[in-house]
C-alpha cells in the first residue's frame, strides 16, 4: 500500500446514530488526481460518511484509507497531507482574514508568506485586513478553502462549499477548484447540486439512506440510464420523481 | 511561526478584541476596587461629630496637642442655639450635643446606633476625668501607655486588592475557558484542529498559556492601582508568592469553565452561568467585606468554595507577610481541586452541539 495506490479506498463503512443508521455499509475508491462527487438529497448521510473517511469519526464498522493509510485512528502524519473544509466555515474568533490563514498555516508548519500567497489566489489580498464575520458568503467560502489548501495537500474534502452562494460566487469558486484540480490534487466534494457534480466531477456517488446506490462518470451515468441530464440519473436512483 | 505561539496569539487576539470579555475581567473588577478602596478610606467606623453649644470650658481649655490627639475620633462643631442642636442630633446630623448649665457639663446623644453612642459618651467621659485629673494638680495615679499595631489593623485596601483581585482572576478564567469551548465547538474549531497535525497538548497548552497571561496581567495592574498613595496598599516580604497562587488559582476555575463550557450551548449562556457560579462564590469568599460576621452556616458554604482559599492566602501573602506555609497548602489544594473538576469536564465534554 504504498504512494502508488488509491487515493483513497473505503471498505464497507456503517455508522449508526442512536436509531438512525446514518451510513450503511459505503464502499468507494477514489483515483490519484480525480474529481469526485458524493450526491445525495439532505440526510443521505454524505456529510457523515464524508467525516468518516476524513477520520473525523470513529466508524462502528469498515474502515477508510488514505493516501494509503487508515485515517482513523487519528494521523498527523497523514493530517498533514490532507485539505479539509467542514461544512460550517471554522474560523477563530475575532481574527481578520489573514490573521484566519497565517494561523491555519502555522499549524501545519506553513510560513506566513505562503498563507498569504494562497490569499491572492482565492483573491481576498483586498479583504486581508477584514474580520471573518464581515466577509460576505462567497468570500468566506473561498476564506475557507484557502485555509484547507494552505498547505497543499495531496487530497482535499469539501463538503458544500457553494451551498447558499450566489450564482457568480459558485461559478468563481467552480473554477477555482478546476485550477487545484489541474494542478494535480484529488479531490472529494459532497453537494446536493447536480449541475455542479455534472460540470466539475470526473466520478460521482450516488447516495440514499446511507447507502451508495451507484457510481460512475456523470456522462455515463446518464447514458446509462438512457435520460437527459445528471438530475434525471439522480431522481431515478433516489426514486423520488414522483413524490410531493 | 509555532502552532503553539500562533493559537496563543490567535486566542490573546480574540480576547483583547472582545469589548466585553475585556470590561468583564479588567475594567470592571477595577472599577470596584477604585470605587470601594475610596469609599472605605477611613478605618470603618468614620468620626462622631458633637455639637458644642456656648462655652465649655473642658473642651475649650484643651490643650492643641490633646485636641490633635482627638481630631481622628471626634469632630466639634460650635454653636450658639441648644434648641437646633438636639433637633441635629435627633435628625442623625450629629452625634452628641454638650453644653454647660450651672456649672455642670450637660451631654445629650442618640442612641439610633448604639456602638456609636458609645464611643461618643466613652470619649467625652475621659475628656472630662482627665480634666478631673488636671484640676487636683496631682500627677495621674494610673497611666495607660497606648501605641497602634500597624500591621494587625486591617485596612480596607488590605482584603479589597486581594479579594476583589481573586474576583477578577476566577472570573477571567472560568469564563476564557467557557468561552473558548462553546465557541469553538460552536463553529467547529474543534473539529478542524482534530483535522489538522496538531497535538492536544499545544491546544490545550496555548489556551493555559494565555489564561495564565491574563490572570498575571490582572495581578500587576491591580497591584498597581492598589499602591499608589491614595489606596495605599503596602506590600510584605514575599508578596510575588501571590503569583504562583493566582497561577493556581486560574487553573482552578479554567477547570470550572470548562464543565460550564460542556454543559452551555451558546456563549451568552456560558456567561450567564460563569455569573452565576463566580459572583455568589465571591461574595460569600470576602471578595468584596469580610466574612468574619457570617452566620455559622454561611462559612460552613464557603469553607469548601475554592475562591475563599485563594483570596485569603493572596492575603496572608501579599499584606500579612506570611510565606510558602501559608501559600503552600492552598497551591496544592487549588491543584487538586483543578485535577478533580477537569476529570468530571472531560467526561461530559462534547465535540459537536448535536
Amino acid at each position: 500500500m504504498s504512494d502508488t495506490g488509491a487515493a483513497i479506498a473505503v471498505e464497507g463503512l456503517r455508522k449508526r446514530y442512536g436509531d438512525v443508521q446514518a451510513v450503511d455499509g459505503v464502499t468507494f475508491e477514489v483515483g490519484r488526481g480525480e474529481f469526485y462527487g458524493i450526491l445525495g438529497p439532505n440526510g443521505a448521510g454524505k456529510t457523515t460518511t464524508l467525516e468518516l473517511v476524513e477520520g473525523l469519526r470513529e466508524p462502528d464498522e469498515g474502515t477508510a484509507r488514505l493516501l494509503g493509510r487508515p485515517s482513523w485512528p487519528r494521523d498527523p502524519a497523514l493530517l498533514a497531507r490532507i485539505g479539509v473544509q467542514l461544512q460550517t466555515s471554522a474560523f477563530f474568533d475575532k481574527l481578520t482574514a489573514r490573521e484566519q490563514i497565517r494561523t491555519f498555516a502555522a499549524l501545519y508548519g506553513v510560513p506566513a508568506a505562503r498563507a498569504d500567497a494562497m490569499l491572492g489566489t482565492v483573491g481576498l489580498t483586498d479583504k486581508a485586513h477584514v474580520r471573518d464575520d464581515k466577509l460576505s458568503g462567497g468570500q468566506a467560502q473561498r476564506l475557507s478553502l484557502a485555509c484547507a489548501l494552505v498547505h497543499d495537500p495531496e487530497l482535499v474534502f469539501l463538503d458544500e462549499p457553494t451551498t447558499g452562494l450566489d450564482p457568480q460566487a459558485r461559478r468563481n469558486l467552480w473554477d477555482l477548484l478546476r485550477e487545484i484540480n489541474a494542478a494535480g490534487r484529488t479531490i472529494v466534494l459532497t453537494t446536493h447540486y447536480l449541475d455542479e457534480a455534472e460540470l466539475l466531477c470526473d466520478r460521482v456517488a450516488i447516495m440514499d439512506a446511507g447507502r451508495v446506490l451507484r457510481v460512475g462518470a456523470p456522462a455515463a451515468l446518464i447514458r446509462e440510464l438512457g435520460v437527459a441530464t445528471l438530475e434525471d440519473v439522480f431522481l431515478r436512483l433516489t426514486g423520488r420523481e414522483y413524490r410531493g | 511561526m509555532s502552532a503553539f505561539i500562533s493559537l496563543s496569539r490567535a486566542m490573546t487576539l480574540g480576547l483583547i478584541r472582545d469589548r466585553s470579555a475585556v470590561f468583564l475581567t479588567l475594567v470592571f473588577p477595577l472599577m470596584f476596587l477604585a470605587l470601594f478602596g475610596a469609599l472605605l478610606q477611613d478605618d470603618g467606623v468614620s468620626r462622631s461629630t458633637v455639637i458644642q453649644v456656648g462655652e465649655v470650658g473642658v473642651l475649650d481649655d484643651m490643650s492643641g496637642e490633646r485636641l490633635a490627639e482627638l481630631s481622628d475620633a471626634l469632630t466639634v462643631r460650635r454653636t450658639g442655639a441648644l434648641g437646633p442642636a438636639l433637633e441635629d442630633v435627633r435628625g442623625g446630623d450629629a452625634d452628641a450635643v454638650i453644653w454647660e448649665e450651672a456649672g455642670r457639663l450637660q451631654l445629650r446623644y442618640s442612641a439610633a446606633d448604639p456602638a456609636r453612642a458609645g464611643t461618643v459618651v466613652g470619649l467625652l467621659e475621659s475628656i472630662v476625668q482627665t480634666a478631673n485629673v488636671a484640676a487636683t494638680g496631682q500627677p495621674p495615679e494610673f497611666e495607660l501607655t497606648i501605641g497602634q499595631v500597624e500591621d494587625e489593623s486591617i485596612k480596607p485596601i488590605q482584603y479589597l486588592a486581594p479579594g476583589l483581585l481573586g474576583w477578577a482572576v476566577a472570573t477571567g478564567a472560568s469564563f476564557m475557558s467557557a468561552f473558548t469551548l462553546v465557541n469553538w465547538r460552536k463553529k467547529r474549531v474543534l473539529r478542524r484542529l482534530w483535522l489538522a497535525p496538531v497535538s492536544p497538548a499545544t491546544v490545550i497548552g496555548a489556551r493555559v498559556g494565555v489564561s495564565l497571561g491574563l490572570a498575571f496581567a490582572q495581578t500587576a495592574i491591580f497591584l498597581a492601582v492598589a499602591t499608589v498613595p491614595f489606596y495605599g496598599l503596602r506590600l510584605t516580604g514575599s508578596w510575588w508568592l501571590a503569583l504562583p497562587l493566582v497561577a493556581c488559582g486560574a487553573l482552578a476555575f479554567m477547570s470550572i469553565g470548562l464543565l460550564v463550557g460542556a454543559w452551555a450551548t451558546s456563549e451568552e449562556a456560558a456567561n450567564g452561568a460563569v455569573q452565576v457560579v463566580i459572583l455568589p462564590m465571591a461574595f460569600l469568599s470576602g471578595s468584596f467585606f469580610p466574612t468574619d460576621d457570617m452566620p455559622g452556616w454561611l462559612r460552613a458554604v464557603s469553607g469548601v468554595l475554592p475562591l475563599k482559599y485563594l483570596n485569603e492566602a493572596v492575603q496572608d501573602v501579599l499584606t500579612r507577610g506570611e510565606g510558602w506555609e501559608a501559600a503552600l497548602p492552598t497551591a496544592g489544594g487549588l491543584l487538586l481541586f483543578t485535577a478533580v473538576v477537569t476529570a468530571v469536564a472531560a467526561r461530559v465534554f462534547r465535540w459537536d452541539d448535536t
